[in-house]
């Protein structure tokens, strides 16, 4: 019998791979749109296994809602990297570092 | 009944309503020759919703089953975003426009940004905090990076894109988990759950959306993004994300955890107060070493910032008001700061660098000594404004028995001064260089004056700081009670 608690840890494990994914990637921008996407995607098997664990509706609302967010929030961030691969010619996270200190 | 509920949240209604029709207007007729005409309305129209909001607010509405609250708090945290934004507006109205940045959509995503907060600090359910902080959060990614073709802008851009997007994902997963061990997304319901016992999930949600807003407020430990974002962004941009969101973020997180948690003080209580003396001691030591302006200014924010929420921190109705009074304060200090710097320019070009302004006292006397109002302002100096700002956080932390921190915030504050100080050194006792040769336009020049008078003069006597001493009051016993 799958439990709520597996849910759970498997969201929490997917939110840990993207919070990871974010740190330990020396590689690549788009990397770091996939992991935060999978940071927002360990939430909404949160949400939904807690919508239907309770029998509330309102979870799945909120998943909706985060999945629509999610959406314009990629929209954004690549219209943005666009922009800068324009001015950098390169994605790299090693090479966004015009400003330090 | 939706009539009502409608009617209670007007003013975003009214805002999103403007946005979108000139967003159209714009697109559909002369696009970006009608920035600056834009510019100015946006700016009127927010300045007007202010007033109506100050004159026809009364009581505390509630819309939408309990998703949308109207009440004091919400009204003093709104007119200030909105009298900032509006300001902010239209300083930056002729820096861009002569650096052909001046876009059709810079005001209107200002504007939406706006609404987000509007929604932000009126928010009573965590799912419409979600959507105002992104509301606000999207349009700010855009803004920052308004100036595409710099390779520094475009970085600030997706430096704070990649922080931001982390930081409502911490947020939301916070937010998963009350809600799971909550059962409930409502505040109401989620400070009933928490009045006996709160579970080890429902104090993991609020860790984690405690972090959320200490990114949204570039709190130490979670400030990383600021100095950068705030270097790489078009001055006027920098100027408005010292101010407008900073006091909707921080509005958010006074309501969240008084609306919400407010059963749990101390739970929430020590984090906050470790965040803010992180926050004071990074903000006062790392500024020491810049000598880049808005670097400078973001460093001094995460400084400020730990010291409204060491108010936040005492977790009485006395710190949330010492927390509004400190952000008011704050906004004033910070527009009439930026209004200065968007004034220094070399050939017309701006100018960043601290040493420019070397001896600057005898080219601008008079902007000169507002500078100088405004750096004891910001250090904390008696009699300025900004050193009411620091007694009032100080004594509620000390009146709820954090005496420790208070006396933190005063090392803190006493490190901090060394910086601004440096630069009244430079102005008035550097050596001579012409680095700067920019004139200051009207509105930045009263602005300003402004701004520099209210900060100057609010200690005499019959001022009485404008009476925001009682308002305050008023808003901070509508969230604590």
């Amino acid at each position: 019998m799958i439990g709520l608690e597996h849910y759970l840890t498997v969201a929490a494990a997917l939110f840990v791979i993207g919070i990871f994914g974010l740190f330990l990637n020396r590689k690549n921008v788009i990397i770091l749109l996939m992991s935060i996407e999978l940071m927002l995607l360990a939430v909404n098997i949160n949400l939904v296994a807690f919508s239907s664990y309770l029998g509330d509706l309102v979870g799945q609302v909120f998943t909706l809602f985060v999945l629509t967010v999610a959406a314009a929030e990629a929209a954004i961030g690549l219209a943005i990297l666009v922009c800068f691969f324009r001015n950098r010619g390169t994605i790299d996270v090693e090479d966004v570092n015009v400003m330090k200190g | 009944m939706i009539g009502a509920d409608i009617q209670i949240l007007m003013p975003e209604v009214v805002l999103s309503l403007y946005a979108m029709g000139a967003l159209l207007a714009a697109v559909y007729t002369t696009k970006d020759a009608m920035a600056p005409v834009l510019t100015w309305a946006t700016s009127g129209l927010l300045v007007l919703l202010a007033v109506w909001i100050g004159i026809n607010g009364q009581g505390t509405n509630i819309a939408f089953g309990g998703m949308f609250v109207d009440d004091g708090f919400a009204r003093f945290a709104k007119i200030t975003i909105l009298v900032s934004a509006a300001a902010v507006l239209l300083m930056s109205e002729g820096y861009m426009q002569r650096r052909g940045l001046l876009r059709f959509e810079y005001p209107l995503l200002v504007a939406l940004a706006v609404v987000g907060m509007m929604v932000m600090v009126s928010a009573g359910d965590l799912m419409a905090l979600y959507m105002g902080l992104e509301l606000q959060s999207l349009a700010l990614y855009v803004v920052a990076s308004l100036r595409r073709d710099s390779v520094k802008s475009t970085e600030a851009g997706l430096k704070y894109f990649v922080l931001g997007a982390l930081s409502s994902g911490l947020l939301l997963y916070g937010a998963s988990l009350t809600y799971g061990f909550a059962g409930t997304t409502l505040f109401s319901g989620i400070i009933d759950a928490t009045a006996h016992h709160p579970s080890l999930g429902l104090l993991f949600g609020l860790v984690f959306l405690i972090a959320g807003f200490a990114f949204k407020v570039s709190a130490a430990p979670f400030h990383m993004w600021t100095p950068d974002v705030y270097e790489g962004s078009p001055t006027p941009v920098t100027a408005f994300f010292a101010t407008a969101p900073k006091v909707a973020a921080m509005a958010l997180f006074a309501r969240v955890v008084h609306d919400a948690f407010g059963g749990i003080v101390g739970d929430w209580q020590q984090i906050v107060a470790f965040l803010s003396v992180v926050s004071m001691f990074l903000g006062a030591i790392a500024a020491i070493g810049q000598t880049d302006i808005k670097r400078l200014m973001a460093y001094s924010s995460i400084a400020h910032m730990g010291f409204a929420l060491m108010g936040l921190a005492s977790g009485t109705a006395l710190g949330v008001q010492a927390m509004l009074i400190y952000m008011v304060i704050y906004v004033t200090m910070n527009i009439g700061t930026f209004a200065l710097i968007l004034t220094l320019e070399k050939d017309g070009r701006p100018v960043t660098n601290i040493t420019a302004l070397k001896s600057y006292h005898k080219r601008e006397p008079l902007l000169a000594m507002i500078m100088l109002v405004m750096m004891f302002s910001l250090a904390g100096v008696p009699p300025m404004l900004g050193f009411f700002g620091k007694y009032a956080v100080l004594l509620a932390a000390y009146d709820a028995g954090l005496a420790w921190l208070a006396v933190l915030g005063v090392v803190a504050s006493v490190i901090g001064a060394f910086y601004y100080l440096r630069i009244v050194y430079y102005m008035y006792f550097g050596e001579d260089t012409d680095a700067l040769d920019g004139k200051a336009s009207p509105v930045l020049w009263v602005t300003a004056v402004v701004t520099g008078a209210i900060i100057g003069l609010a200690w005499l006597p019959g001022i009485n700081l404008f009476g925001l001493d009682p308002i305050a009051a008023a808003a901070a016993a509508t969230l604590v009670n």
